[in-house]
């Protein structure tokens, strides 16, 4: 507010003057009237009324000044002055600077994540009334469920469809995968968005399968792939082998309706059977789709859900087998539902109140910061206040200077957090996939971080403040050497130091707990071998591929890359265990009538694969044997099972080899050949899951992974294995990656878990770090003449660094010890992200305390050496 | 403990003043303080108008315009009531310090 007063009064200014001068003309009047009443001539009693007054603008100039606030200058001195001093003491500026703006760049960067996943509605017209349709938390539904929930509802203005697939590209040379949105007629009209150029498909446009042959492009596809060709409107796109024409064109601000998945392209969901290969548009029971629904104006969740599940209960009487447990929930849109919604909200939620914490730390350290420089300085203070300054231009400083360091270190913070944070958007964690996360900072994000920035640095700066006021200054210069004892006047600052600390130490733990996790699911079984193993992923159909010549392509696939020096062994699997996408069914035990969900014996993975498949991966056959080109879809249907299936559904491996069960859609009795070791199927903090393998030629799928076994290291296969496929078939798209590289993005959320973690308890150690070495090296900096008699004396080396460090040491571990146990507490939530991650592991405590020990060293070295090294005769001379 | 300083006694000598005269000008002060104290005091008006500008900002005094029985216009100075226990505050301390001074000169 002075601030603004002074702005105002710079007006003021020349009124004030005036006035000054008039007051001055007025006493001068005045002088010489009495002066001539006196006896004296006008001249005379003129002249001696100005001798008597002495420089009339230099005191005009001193009223002014009496008043700082009247002037700017005022400012501009104090700021000057501010700079002088912090100029003098170097170490204090950068190391407040420093903490501050660490702990503002973290801020930044989370709350930017924050606002861009969890608080920013999607960037939709009406957003707040759009709503994720799940069945039981899980966003999967099929198309008659759309059907059936689109004409029956009561609550929604409309319901979208969309799924999320990839498709090949015939560009004429090299063909190319790109990603595509199927998505219902009414897609674009229920979430409000009109086209860029030319038009988005309606639901009039819905005429049956594959009736429908239009695309739209978004705008980034649009741009990147025609150069921003406003002429390709009208024009075909050749996709899979049929040709679309292209609509229209996305605006550049709609990226679809999930935040971290943005498609190539648009297309209508009925023409499933030209992009899949196949299609689901009749099949109740299969559940994949995903469903958006606009809210009418004034309809509660609760309302919405009771009519739904209305629908649902009609549903499970007409089709009680289809539609058994048919239960339906609203979630939040944007990240598939809550089946990302929910880890994704927690874990940022989380991320946020420890960035929160690295704030707290900061600022602790950066009270003591100020509560020592203030403690240092009150013999200044004392001395200037005995010379007449007053407290409130004391105080004034001490505000400029927190103000001050509060502009640079907010704005050094906020700086690297929007590189960071571009960094970020621009990244893609996971391979040949559209996720990306656009969490570039909006204006929100840096008035939050400017306030914070602010809050934070006046408030560290005014924490001395009660000390300034209360000194009385003859105290001070009295007795400045007892002032610096370890007196009251230090609790304040101890109690910021454990706090501080023990901030850190609680960030140590998570970071700990999330690394040791991660490096335990990197060594864990995942029921197959990663390393030394090229994957392929193809899908025949994007090559116009028909039903009947796909086995024989894909055995012809499997002998080009098998005959590959340096490749060991190959085989196919419709789906890649850990990747992103798998398939659930029911299974029932032999003599089963009533195939309701209820009756179920388990609900196993299941998976394709073809004969040589478990020896690629390197999957353990525990009995029976793996398939055989023999298993064709004119043998009896078999089946390779899991160690769990089979001790789930059969009671031991024993008991299942030779045994039958039933597959649920189709009521297929099959028989187990096979069982091989269990592995991690969807995630690695998964519970155990059953699952069976059957032969790809009884079960076809034109989408496959190749996996193919190297000798050496897998990158040198790469190349030829690209040159023998591409030779088969140069219109096929495939992508080509080793194994490890595709489990990236299995790992990525505790991958990303641990790095932020780990970046998070970086920072707090590097503020604990500084924290203990201001503290530390000012009470030896304070006691030097006392360690000097000490030495003299003949105190040992441990006496003297016992007398000097004692006190950070004590207040190190006080507070690590607290900082350990909330740290434990708090990491239970960590296990449900990070796989194996369990606080009550010693390593982590023993990796904490002793990183706490490193960080006490390392904090502690330079004062001890400084203890050290006292010469007592020079510093008695110097006294 | 008293505290004082040399500001410290000019503010005395202007509120005492403004106490015992009411509303007063710059120049007429500067004569009270002269007569009052029998020409052993002398204010210089270099000191006298910065103190009375920041004893205005501080609440203790307030200022008016006004006509001189000289017609002459001038700046009328009065106490607050902010002054009036600034000036109990003062005055104390004042005595204090006179008290400490004299025990000293007694001892010494």
């Amino acid at each position: 507010m002075a601030f603004f007063r002074r702005i105002v009064n710079l007006s003021r200014r020349s009124r004030v003057d005036r006035e000054i001068d008039a007051e001055i003309q007025s006493h001068i009047a005045l002088r010489t009237d009495e002066n001539i009443a006196a006896g004296m001539s006008a001249d005379e009693a003129r002249r001696e009324a100005l001798l008597r007054f002495g420089n009339p603008t230099a005191t005009r100039e001193q009223v002014a000044a009496a008043d700082a606030t009247l002037s700017v200058e005022g400012l501009v001195r104090d700021i000057r002055f501010t700079f002088r001093q912090l100029a003098k003491s170097q170490g204090f500026t950068v190391t407040a600077v420093v903490t501050l703006a660490v702990a503002i760049g973290a801020n930044a960067v989370v709350f930017s994540v924050l606002q861009a996943l969890v608080l920013r509605p999607l960037n939709l017209p009406g957003a707040q009334h759009l709503y994720t349709i799940e069945q039981d938390g899980v966003p999967m539904n099929s198309y008659p469920d759309y059907r059936d929930v689109r004409d029956r509802n009561r609550a929604f203005d409309g319901v979208a469809l969309y799924n999320f697939a990839p498709v090949g590209l015939n560009t004429g040379a090299n063909p190319q995968q790109l990603w595509i949105y199927e998505a219902s007629g009414n897609y674009f009209d229920v979430l409000g968005v009109q086209p860029y150029l030319g038009r988005f498909f309606h639901a009039t446009d819905d005429h049956g399968p594959n009736s429908d042959p239009y695309v739209v492009l978004s705008y980034s596809f649009w741009r990147t792939h025609f150069h921003s060709d406003a002429g390709m409107v009208g024009k075909m796109l050749e996709l899979n082998g049929h040709l679309f024409t292209i609509l229209g064109v996305a605006p550049p601000k709609f990226r679809g309706s999930e935040m971290i998945y943005s498609p190539d392209l648009w297309a209508p969901m009925v023409d499933q059977q030209w992009i899949e290969g196949s299609n689901s548009l009749e099949d109740r029971n299969t559940r994949g789709l995903w469903l958006i629904g606009r809210l009418k104006p004034g309809v509660t969740v609760a309302q919405a859900e009771g009519d739904l599940n209305r629908i649902a209960g009609e549903l499970k009487k007409s089709y009680p087998i289809d539609d058994d447990g048919l239960h339906f929930t609203l979630a939040r849109p944007g990240l598939v539902g809550d089946m990302l919604g929910g880890p994704v909200r927690a874990f940022v939620a989380g991320l946020m109140l420890l960035a929160g914490l690295i704030l707290l730390a900061a600022c602790a350290n950066l009270g003591s910061l100020f509560a020592a420089r203030a403690a240092d300085r009150a013999r200044e203070i004392a001395l200037r206040l005995a010379l007449g300054s007053t407290r409130r231009r004391i105080v004034r400083q001490l505000l400029t200077e927190a103000f001050l360091i509060a502009l640079f270190g907010g704005t050094a913070g906020i700086a690297a957090g929007v590189l960071l944070l571009r960094a970020l958007s621009a990244w893609r964690p996971v391979p040949d996939f559209p996720i990306n996360v656009p969490v570039n900072p909006d204006a929100t994000t840096y008035a939050v971080a400017v306030a914070l920035a602010l809050v934070s640095g006046v408030l560290c700066g005014l924490a001395p403040i009660r000390q300034v006021l209360r000194s009385a200054p003859w105290e001070v210069v009295k007795n400045a050497a007892a002032a610096a004892g370890p007196g009251r006047r230090f609790v304040l600052r101890d109690v910021l130091l454990v706090a501080q600390i023990a901030i850190c130490a609680v960030l140590l733990t998570s970071s700990l707990v999330a690394v040791r996790g991660l490096a335990h699911s990197l060594h864990s079984s995942f029921g197959f071998e990663p390393h030394h193993a090229v994957l392929v992923n193809s899908d025949l159909n994007m090559a116009g591929y028909s039903s009947e010549r796909i086995p024989a392509m894909q055995r012809r696939m499997l002998d080009a890359a098998g005959s590959l020096p340096g490749v060991l062994s190959t085989g196919l699997i419709d789906t890649i265990p850990l990747g992103l996408g798998w398939s659930q069914t029911s299974v029932f035990k032999i003599g089963t009538t009533d195939f309701r969900e209820s009756n179920e014996a388990a609900e196993p993975m299941n998976y394709a694969v073809s004969p040589g498949y478990f020896k690629a991966a390197g999957t353990t056959l525990l009995a029976g044997r793996d398939f055989t080109w023999n298993d064709t879809g004119n043998t009896p249907p078999v089946a390779v099972i899991n160690r769990e299936f089979a001790e789930k559904v059969f009671g031991s491996i024993a008991r299942a080899m030779g045994n039958h069960f039933i597959q649920g859609s189709k009521h297929t009795s099959i028989q187990v050949v096979g069982v091989v070791e269990d592995g991690k199927y969807v995630t690695l903090t998964e519970d155990q899951r059953p699952s069976y393998f059957r032969p790809l030629l009884q079960v076809p799928s034109s989408s496959t992974w190749m996996v193919a076994r190297t000798t050496g290291e897998p990158q040198q296969v790469a190349a030829e294995l690209h040159e023998a496929l591409h030779g088969l078939d140069d219109a096929l798209p495939f992508t080509l990656l080793t194994w490890d590289n595709e489990l990236n993005s299995s790992l990525f959320a505790a991958r990303a878990a641990t790095i932020s973690l780990g970046v998070l308890g970086f920072l707090g150690a590097m503020l604990a770090v500084t924290g203990i070495f201001g503290m530390a090296s000012y009470s030896v900096g304070k006691r030097l003449k006392e360690m000097g008699i000490r030495i003299a004396l003949g105190a040992s080396n441990l006496q003297v660094l016992g007398a000097s460090l004692g006190r950070a040491f004590r207040l190190l571990a006080v507070g690590s010890v607290t900082g350990i146990a909330l740290g434990l507490a708090a990491t239970h939530l960590l296990s449900h992200i990070v796989y194996q991650a369990s606080p009550s592991d010693p390593m982590v405590l023993l990796g904490t305390v002793l990183a706490m020990l490193i960080v006490g060293l390392v904090a502690t070295w330079a004062p001890a050496q400084r203890a050290l090294r006292v010469d007592p005769t020079r510093l008695m001379r110097e006294e | 403990m008293a505290k004082n300083d040399l500001q410290g006694t000019l503010d005395l000598l202007v509120l005492k003043t403004l106490a015992h005269a009411g509303s007063l000008h710059g120049y007429g002060i500067v004569l009270h303080i002269q007569s009052a104290s029998n020409e052993m005091l002398r204010v210089e008006e270099g000191s006298l108008y910065p103190a009375l500008h920041r004893m205005e900002q501080s609440g203790w005094i307030a200022s008016e315009w006004s006509m001189t029985e000289t017609n002459r216009r001038a700046k009328y100075y009065k106490l607050t009531a902010e002054g009036k226990r600034q000036l109990e505050r003062a005055q104390e301390s004042f005595d204090q310090l006179v008290k400490g001074v004299r025990a000293v000169m007694r001892f010494a």
